[in-house]
């Protein structure tokens, strides 16, 4: 783990756990693989703190634990997965656009909660949601199941690892911890659940509600004695799926701007055939027969045969390699470059970075590289165009910040300097993990600026929450507008000012940091890429 | 050779790298670049649009939330002290109870150990003082209606010393009844310092009652 990643983690853990679980997290990420007793002493933490906050972490699968031969229990941070809280709302606003509000506050609930049983998801969400309905209207439960079927049956949910039942011999003393296991074909199975019930509406205390309903209603909302069906069955938010999502969503997207609509609605189909069919980590797409994309084409789309046969030879010809043709049967057999779609959405975002960084002219440079692979100094300067002088201060400088790297050639077994050839060349992979590693600073900068103005102007913004509370409970209470503007004015012009500012700067940051993460996004998945076998 | 003689010489062509002979090299670097250096280009303004603005609420959301969850295990602070007139109007959305994880996914060391007391007797103590506590609530009911508690007050005396030596840490609430049963040994009349709200209800008809 590099620094910058160790720092990120540590500022998303303390942001959105607290300080004991950043501190555990931050020493399991440093350190790797430690029992109990070892984290206890390092971090000079109470060992029941220690325990609450491994909790936590595993609750949220941040951490995970292993069972040793010697019967001592190990616990492992999972780094990747602490960067991932920086997407949640990309996952949520996605859910949103797939499957409604519905389908967002189950993802909502899913990523608060880390793990949750579908009946207690179910529950909260028509809960959640018939507080944003009218008034005497409810959310039906049935509603929100068949979402939540909906989001299994696309694996965007799945289920997590089972503990074993209880051991038949009760005399035995059971095991240090439990073996969590899952069979792949249980992995997205809902449970047959009938969950019959509306949502609820939780009124404040100020509304009339007679003593009778409210004794029922907490005894409602108390825990039962009896455990409920799906007991044990958790789920979880399978963020590879998404990720999935996101990665169709670029290359349809690439598809859309370099061609036309048309042609990205034929990759956005095709695609969708594949989901199923082709792993997440495939190198291309299972092939797919002209004749069943024609057939699968979305019902608004009404092209004819041979147009579609013409677009089709227009991707597969074109230079960036989305689409490939594997065959002649069916109409002919197409593919989806899976892996060059992601080496050319991560190129792109080199040279759109060196381009904003360096200028123009050194993005001409760069783009040169790629297409040439090794150039001698001599030969950039002819093959760009560029003045001498001009082209060895834009190399230089790139190379000082490692986005272009120099080969050498030795013409001589003994590798004398002056018989040698230097070339200049980019190593997309090596420039795209230097690349990600500054994007690890960037975000960790963002937040820490943000944390910084927020401290800054503490005293200041717990005044205006201060104020806007009594305001609430002044209107709710009926009071005249007199008073109102009274209590409003307690917060002067200038400070009104600085408040406005402040919520300027920390939208900017947190709007930033969104967008880095998507740049994230990109570049792990193209690393990601060229790690697997091809 | 070369080495100290005349002029020093670069051991390759420095035509190679781009410089002419002759020509001044550039300034070596002695320092590390500064932290915030001036940039040239300034950076593209941020994407806008309906989704990115969605996006930055729900984060913004997200991390309200996730402080008030149980799950985030803060520094209790000492400001415990001095109850602040603030307080009212803030932490008053705690409404997660505290969260009790499915031990049986977990391994063992991580339950907490109960806090081991010496075995039954906690048991048998706390079912007696049950119901001396009940005992006690019932003859002070009585006791506010009728006038001769100093005769119930000395059987209670006795079976409340009994439970005195027996139990230290565990219910301290006999121990106050007890108290209130020791001041009662005197000539007040119980009922009228027994309950707030009944001061003055349950005077003597003798006495005005005074008004302002």
């Amino acid at each position: 783990m590099t620094q910058a990643e160790i720092k990120l983690c540590s500022l998303l853990l303390q942001e959105h756990f607290g300080e004991i679980v950043e501190k555990i997290g931050t020493h399991l990420i440093r350190t790797g693989v430690q029992p109990l007793r070892t984290i206890v002493s390092d971090t000079g933490l109470l060992l029941d703190q220690v325990k609450k906050a491994l909790c936590v972490l595993i609750q949220h699968n941040l951490v995970t634990y292993q069972l040793q031969k010697r019967g001592c229990v190990e616990y492992e941070a999972q780094c990747q997965r602490v960067l991932r809280i920086l997407r949640y709302p990309r996952y949520i606003y996605a859910a949103k656009t797939l499957y409604g509000d519905t389908g967002e506050l189950v993802v909502e609930e899913l990523l608060l909660n880390g793990k949750m049983t579908m009946s207690v998801v179910v529950r909260k969400v028509a809960d959640r949601l018939t507080e944003t309905m009218e008034d005497g209207k409810t959310m039906d439960y049935a509603d929100v199941s068949n979402t939540f079927v909906r989001l299994a049956d696309t694996h965007f949910v799945q289920r997590c690892p089972r503990a074993p039942e209880a051991p038949e011999s009760p005399a035995a003393p059971p095991p240090p911890a439990p073996t969590l296991v899952i069979d792949e074909k249980d992995m997205y199975v809902v449970p047959r659940l009938s969950l019959v019930g509306r949502g609820k509406r939780r009124r404040s205390c100020d509304e009339e509600e007679s003593g009778e309903r409210k004794a029922k209603k907490q005894k409602q909302d108390g825990e039962s004695s009896e455990p409920p069906p799906d007991d044990g069955i958790y789920w979880q938010v399978n963020i590879d799926r998404f990720h999935q999502h996101f990665r169709d969503q670029g290359i349809v997207s690439a598809v859309a701007s370099r061609m036309d609509q048309t042609s990205s609605e034929i990759v956005r189909t095709m695609l969708r055939m594949s989901e199923v069919t082709t792993s997440s980590s495939a190198p291309y797409t299972q092939p797919l027969s002209s004749n069943e994309i024609f057939r699968s084409l979305p019902a608004g789309y009404n092209i004819g045969k041979q147009v579609l046969d013409q677009y089709l030879t227009l991707l597969a010809d074109d230079p960036l390699e989305f689409v490939g043709k594997s065959g002649d049967s069916g109409g002919g057999m197409y593919t989806v470059n899976l892996h060059k779609a992601l080496a050319s959405l991560a190129t792109a975002t080199l040279e759109s970075i060196v381009e904003e960084r360096f200028g123009s002219r050194c993005a001409r440079i760069f783009r040169l590289l790629l297409r040439k692979k090794h150039l001698e100094q001599k030969q950039v300067e002819d093959f760009a165009m560029i003045p001498a002088k001009e082209a060895k201060d834009m190399l230089y400088k790139m190379l000082s910040e490692n986005f272009v790297s120099l080969q050498e050639i030795p013409k001589t077994p003994d590798h004398a300097p002056s018989r040698t050839f230097y070339l200049y060349t980019v190593n997309v992979p090596s420039s795209a993990r230097m690349l990600l590693h500054r994007c690890y600073k960037s975000v960790a900068n963002l937040m820490e600026r943000r944390q910084y103005e927020t401290r800054e102007n503490k005293r200041l913004l717990e005044k205006s929450q201060r104020v806007e509370a009594i305001l609430a409970s002044m209107q709710a209470t009926g009071a005249e507008e007199a008073q109102l503007q009274e209590i409003e004015e307690m917060i002067t012009a200038p400070e009104r000012q600085q408040l406005e500012t402040l919520k300027r700067n920390v939208n900017k940051l947190d709007a930033s940091e969104n967008q880095v993460d998507e740049t994230i996004f990109v570049l792990e998945s193209f690393i990601a890429s060229t790690l697997r076998k091809p | 050779s070369g080495r100290g003689r005349g002029r020093a010489a670069f051991t390759f062509n420095i035509e190679a790298i781009g410089f002419s002979k002759g020509a001044a090299l550039p300034d070596v670097a002695c320092k590390p670049p500064p932290p915030f250096p001036s940039t040239d280009n300034k950076p593209v303004p941020l994407k806008t649009g309906e989704d990115e603005d969605y996006m930055l609420a729900l984060k913004q959301d997200l991390r309200g939330t996730m402080k008030k969850m149980p799950y985030f295990l803060a520094v209790e602070e000492d400001r415990e002290a001095i109850e602040r007139y603030s307080k009212k109007y803030q932490d008053s959305e705690k409404e997660h109870a505290a969260w009790t994880p499915d031990w049986r996914r977990l391994p063992g060391e991580m339950k907490p150990k109960k806090k081991t007391k010496k075995g039954p007797k906690p048991k048998k103590i706390r079912s007696s003082d049950t119901k001396s506590n009940l005992d006690v609530l019932k003859k002070i009911e009585e006791l506010e209606k009728k006038d001769d508690e100093e005769q119930k007050s000395e059987d209670e005396k006795d079976k409340t010393k009994d439970k005195e030596g027996e139990d230290d840490e565990e219910a301290e609430e006999p121990e106050e009844y007890d108290e209130e049963e020791h001041e009662e040994e005197n000539d007040y009349i119980s009922s009228y310092f027994e309950d707030g709200d009944d001061f003055g209800a349950g005077s003597d008809d003798n006495m005005d009652e005074a008004t302002y």
